[in-house]
């Protein structure tokens, strides 16, 4: 595409609202009652956070990891790419994401809980609450139908944010090499739902990159203090 | 100016061919014909009004929208409609199409248009055959190179497969009035049946030299976005309709921006999209009744700038 700099997202934008709300609609429809199973595995992560240990990392890792490889498939593939061209990419973007958390999270334990003390961990710990309990409420306080609710596990934005949750309150220390994906997937979900006047366009994107300056401030902090320590 | 119906022999026999297809509704859309406008090239008269499918029709594998998008389609043709047009960027937007011609059975005078959108030349026939089997259709009769793309590697086979009897028309087309400047030296030095190009109220730059220069060179117009995706009619419709909009026949914002755009001489058809049934018949509509004269014309754009 010549002249690309000149193109928006209003201008890339290849579906409507409608058809785009309507594939959550028959996604739940279709997997109904899944959404329970992800949700018992959202709160898997906060039971495992709680009780902290090596294991109890490596296991939240698993679970991430399997959320990420299922909307790949059950989203992306087969749904988002029927309407999206670029969807099979997307699906792409979340097996590598899949296979870095199974990488940094599982084989090298780098998720290991720590007790939330610091700001960025609590706030992670507030995000990764917002996007299993609140995300999916947003819709329909919006207007739209229950049945376009979008679940942590299933759909791509509340799984993208709880991620980044974790990331900030699990581990010792930002793993930096797990946050790319979620953050640029937050952004082009934002500029979607921009493109589409979604009211809510702009919570997915704020919400990550709040999620990356608590990160930085927070490393940047562990830093300062190492520093003044010596 | 092309405001009384133009019925060809060949246009009649193809509306009584697909009338059985069509429901028992053929005969009462029959009464309302939309008036045509010869292609240059070959004098064949085309509805004014034809239908986009960017958008609207890209609904994925979603049962009851697919079957909405056909009942657009079938009320389309019972409107008279003949000219539908797609591409392979517009996701789902072909199968959808075949759908819709497979569910309620394809008119004879179909005007199947359809776009070339790959950057490997090389790779340019066998994607127009993934989109003639995606539509189910025999042919294409416009095949147009979409926004540019590869042109120079594409309108040699376009032209070889028209020869060959595998095309009708050969054109190419631009959007968001983006790249005239090239557009207007292809359109000059290559024997293009059809452009296509962006014209509305807002996106006007066409007036000055490509739509004279269709017209100089013999080359049909499709535009395209006469509503700028929706955003020009959702600014006019804050607005009550001028009370003399009745002098051309307008009975809405959407007939008074189609028919100022259909009313130019070089434009041979305008292809809006649409989900809604009701909004089909509506456009449908602006091939109708009168057409503004160029005072009207001048009169329609100049109340448009000031609101």
């Amino acid at each position: 595409m010549s002249e690309w700099w000149t193109y928006g997202p209003r201008d890339l934008l290849m579906f409507s609202a409608q058809t785009y709300y309507r594939l959550f609609e028959r996604y739940n429809l279709d997997l109904w009652p899944l959404q329970i199973l992800a949700l018992v595995l959202g709160a898997a992560v906060l039971v495992l956070w709680w009780r902290d240990g090596d294991r109890a990392g490596r296991a939240i890792a698993v679970i991430l990891a399997v959320c990420w490889l299922w909307v790949a498939w059950g989203f992306h593939w087969q749904r988002y790419a029927s309407i999206n061209l670029a969807g099979s990419y997307f699906a792409l973007a979340f097996v590598v994401q899949a296979l870095l958390l199974l990488w940094l999270g599982v084989v090298r334990g780098r998720l290991t809980p720590v007790p939330a003390t610091r700001l960025q961990q609590r706030a992670g710990l507030v995000l990764f609450l917002f996007a299993l309990l609140i995300f999916p409420l947003m819709g329909p306080l919006l207007g739209r139908s229950w049945t376009q609710a979008e679940v942590f596990g299933m759909a791509p934005d509340p799984t993208a944010l709880a991620t980044l949750g974790i990331l900030l309150f699990a581990g010792a220390r930002p793993v930096w090499g797990l946050f790319p994906i979620p953050v640029a997937w937050c952004l082009i979900s934002g500029a979607t739902l921009w493109a589409m006047e979604s009211p809510d366009f702009a919570v997915v994107p704020l919400a990550a990159l709040l999620a990356v300056l608590l990160a930085v401030g927070g490393a940047l902090m562990v830093a300062w203090s190492k520093r003044s320590s010596r | 100016m092309a405001n009384i119906p133009n019925i060809t022999r060949r246009r009649l026999l193809g509306t009584i061919a697909a009338a059985p297809l069509l429901g028992p509704a053929i005969g009462r859309a029959q009464q309302a014909r939309p008036a045509t406008r010869a292609i240059p090239s070959s004098g064949e008269a085309v509805p004014l009004v034809g239908l986009g499918s960017w958008i609207t029709f890209n609904v994925g594998n979603d049962r009851a929208a697919r079957d909405a998008s056909a009942e657009v389609m079938r009320n389309f043709f019972l409107a008279g409609g003949r000219l539908i047009d797609s591409s392979p960027m517009y996701g789902s937007a072909q199968e959808v199409i075949g759908y819709g011609l497979k569910k309620f059975g394809r008119p004879a005078n179909l005007f199947a248009a359809d776009k070339v959108w790959i950057a490997d030349g090389e790779a340019g026939r066998a994607q127009i055959e993934k989109s003639r089997q995606l539509w189910g259709i025999p042919r294409f009769d416009l095949m147009q190179v979409h926004n540019l793309l590869s042109w120079q590697a594409h309108l040699p086979t376009l032209f070889a497969m028209k020869a060959a009897g595998q095309l009708r028309y050969v054109g190419i087309t631009t959007s968001h009035g983006r790249r005239h400047g090239e557009m207007e030296q292809i359109m000059a030095s290559q024997p293009l049946d059809f452009v296509q190009l962006t014209y509305n109220f807002i996106d006007r730059e066409v007036e000055q030299r490509l739509l004279p220069l269709a017209r100089e060179r013999g080359i049909a117009v499709i535009v395209n976005r006469p509503f700028q995706q929706g955003s020009l009619l959702r600014r006019l419709e804050r607005h009550p309709l001028p009370p003399w909009a009745a002098e051309i026949d307008c009975s809405s914002w959407a007939q008074f921006a189609l028919k100022f755009i259909i009313s130019h001489p070089a434009v041979t058809c305008v292809i809006p999209a649409t989900t809604r049934v009701d909004h089909v018949r509506e456009n449908m509509g602006a091939a109708s009744g009168r057409l503004p004269d160029q005072a009207m014309r001048a009169r329609m754009a100049a109340f448009v700038d000031r609101l």
